[in-house]
């Protein structure tokens, strides 16, 4: 599905280099972690998998089902099947939610050739996966995230990305700011979308979040690279230890 | 050219007479009196050294291509009574019957021999009342030499808008006309306003509202791209009355559009508002002022301004608080969102404050567009160009959240979303 060989990424104002060469695979199905310390690139490498600007691919590459992610566009890579559950969703205030989302529909199935969805059929469908999330109407009304709580912002989060049925997810510390009843509410959410053609990389600093959405593998990330992966274990070995040891046995 | 501008500004002015021989004439007389007085601006003036007034001080109106957009008449399905003006000429074929409940519709150039006391109180007065403190010899020029216009009494609550359609036929044509609205006590109408009008358009809009009537007013201005305008509005209001003007502007390399409205009456209510997209060879200015004299009123001006390849647009906006004006609530918003940093933003946003219970409050922004809000649509799909178009539109909702009514301001915001998906295919 998802496939980085040795990625290496500067920063394009400053001559700072954040990701040291980042190798990742991951398949068809699986879910994939990546924990590690605050600043060791975890959320440069989604935001350069999905294409913001301000940041140079300086080495390597990135691959989504063997299509070169790197040179595409941010939407076409959604087109392509990738969502980004952003770490700090934007507000955006003057365009409402229920717009936003079906905009975003209808350009990705007008990408794909499909055709648009009516605003009957739209509403039917969001209603229903709204309500699973516990979104009410009013937050769908609202304008995109605008006065939205930290949780409220990550359940939107989740509804998109339940709206769009995109092939690989990448959730950026999605679990961070919600309480326990929104964690469950969120990973239930992620789970319903789990099947054999859909992949998620979760980036989190808790296994709390990997207690509900369990990893296939998980990562750990220091410094710009991947320093460690290994099995659902490794999570629990972080939380009970911290990363001192683990960072200890590369250096 | 500053030599031969200083030459003929007072050769044009010596040149006017007034020939208008019925009710209007001694206000007209006046007018032309009060526009020698003042002179024609010019850049060096205060109030206009953000627009240069030189084309719209010439002899001749500067040539103007007519545009044809192809697209269907604005307001179209909505239900109202329609006076159509072809450079500036009333075209009586096109124009429904001027015939409508709870109102009177008169035109300024048939009724010179009648005897309209409600009009002749009010033509050229609240024009007059708005030349001070700042001189607007342009609405002066305007009422001296108008040669036609409405006369509209509204004397109850009337059932659909009434639509003035100003098309544009010569691309020479210097049209000048002139409306007079009073709104009785427990009237209320909605005047729409759209089209091109003329290459060089002077139009003025005096408005009285009496205790407790409503005014609203929504206007387009046409998209000839290389149209003048300047325009003025004197709203005068009474007590409990409201008073709401929205502008949506696209093309015309030059506007002026002025806005002066006197609170006279308590617990009124005024709302000036205006949206503006321009792109090239575009200066669009909105100069407002607003007087607070009496209590308890509230007054809000909201306008956006989306330009791009060199566009300009300014805001002057002035709340005045006069003695005594208690607990005024005076809002005052001009942003404009900057495409491209060939475009350009000026703004002068003033408070004038003489009474100590009030709440004001002015802000004036300038930005581009917000780029992780950009990237945050495009990370779903939504293609770049599209992205901006959403952005752009949710930058303008804040001023047409400011029509009160739903069909119009929907009207508008389709024809918004219809003009950036064309440009942008
Ligand atoms: N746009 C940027 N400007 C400056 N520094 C940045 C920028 N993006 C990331 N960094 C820096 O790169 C490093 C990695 O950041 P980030 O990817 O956010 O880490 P993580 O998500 O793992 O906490 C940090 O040192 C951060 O300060
Ligand atoms: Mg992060």
């Amino acid at each position: 599905m998802l496939d980085i060989k040795g990625l290496e990424v500067s920063l394009e104002e400053e001559e700072k280099q954040i990701l040291k060469g980042v190798d990742l695979a991951i398949q068809p199905g699986e879910v994939h972690a990546i924990m590690g310390p605050n600043g060791s690139g975890k959320s440069t490498l989604s935001y350069v998998l999905s294409g913001k600007d301000g940041y140079e691919v300086t080495g390597g590459s990135a691959t989504l089902n063997g299509d070169d992610i790197l040179v595409m566009e941010p939407e076409e890579r959604a087109a392509a099947g990738l969502f980004l559950a952003f770490q700090y969703p934007v507000e955006i205030p003057g365009v409402g939610n229920m717009t936003f989302l079906r905009t975003a529909v209808n350009a990705q199935r007008k990408s794909r050739g499909e055709e648009e969805l009516s605003a009957g059929e739209f509403l039917k469908i969001i209603r229903a996966k709204a309500k699973t999330l516990e979104i009410d109407a009013d937050m769908l009304k609202r304008p995109v995230n605008v006065g939205f709580s930290g949780g409220e912002k990550k359940r939107n989060e989740i509804l998109q990305m339940a709206m769009l049925e995109p092939k690989m997810c990448i959730l950026d510390e999605t679990d961070s700011g919600l309480d326990v009843d929104a964690m469950k509410l969120v990973s239930h959410g992620v789970n319903a979308l789990r099947d054999e053609g859909r992949s998620f990389l979760v980036i989190t600093h808790y296994q709390r979040l990997l207690d509900h959405i369990k990893p296939d593998v998980v990562h750990i990330m220091a410094n710009g690279r991947i320093i460690k992966s290994g099995g659902p274990e490794l999570a629990l070995e972080v939380e009970n230890n911290g990363y001192a040891d683990l960072l200890a046995e590369v250096a | 050219m500053s030599a031969v501008e200083a030459k003929s500004v007072p050769d044009r002015l010596e040149a006017l007479e007034v020939t208008t021989t019925g009710w209007s004439a001694e206000a007209r007389g006046h007018a032309l009196a009060r526009l020698r007085n003042a002179g024609l601006p010019s850049k060096r003036d205060e109030y206009w050294k953000y627009t240069d007034p030189t084309t719209l001080n010439a002899d001749d109106a500067p040539t103007a291509a007519l545009f044809n957009a192809g697209e269907k008449p604005l307001f179209d399905d909505v239900e109202r009574l329609k006076i159509v003006f072809v450079d500036g000429v009333f075209d009586a074929e096109a124009s429904d019957d001027l015939t409508l409940e709870n109102v009177e519709i008169a035109r300024l150039a048939d009724t010179e021999g009648a005897d309209i006391h409600w009009a002749k109180g009010l033509y050229g007065v609240l024009e007059n009342n708005g030349q001070t403190p700042v001189k607007r010899p342009f609405a002066a020029l305007n009422t001296a030499m108008a040669t036609d216009g409405v006369l509209i009494r509204v004397t109850g609550p009337v059932a659909k808008p009434v639509s003035l359609i100003y098309r544009h036929a010569s691309d020479t044509s210097d049209a000048v006309l002139h409306h007079v609205i009073r709104v009785d006590d427990g009237g209320s109408l909605t005047l729409t306003e759209n089209g091109p009008a003329a290459a060089r358009f002077n139009k003025v809009m005096e408005v009285d509202i009496a205790d407790g009537a409503a005014f609203h007013h929504v206007r387009a201005q046409g998209r000839d791209h290389e149209r003048r305008a300047v325009t003025h509005m004197f709203a005068r209001l009474g007590k409990e009355s409201t008073f709401r003007s929205f502008t949506l502007t696209a093309n015309g390399v030059l506007t002026r559009n002025e806005c002066v409205i006197e609170l006279t009456g308590d617990d009124a209510l005024a709302s000036v508002s205006g949206a503006a997209v321009g792109d090239g060879v575009f200066h669009h200015d909105d100069t407002v002022f607003v007087t607070h004299d009496a209590l308890n009123c509230e007054s809000r001006q909201v306008f956006k301004k989306v330009l791009r390849n060199g566009a300009v647009g300014v805001f002057q906006g002035k709340i005045l608080v006069k003695e005594g004006a208690q607990k005024t609530d005076g809002y005052q918003i001009s942003q404009s969102l900057l495409l491209d940093e060939d475009s350009q933003f000026l703004a002068k946003p003033e408070l004038e404050i003489y009474a100590d219970d009030v709440a004001c409050s002015h802000g004036s922004t300038s930005g581009a567009i917000d780029e992780d809000a950009l990237f945050y649509l495009q990370s779903r799909g939504v293609p770049l160009q599209q992205a901006q178009d959403l952005l752009v539109l949710a930058f303008l909702s804040e001023a047409l959240e400011e029509i009160d009514s739903e069909e119009l301001s929907d009207a508008l915001r389709h024809r918004l979303e219809d003009w950036l998906a064309r440009r942008s295919s």
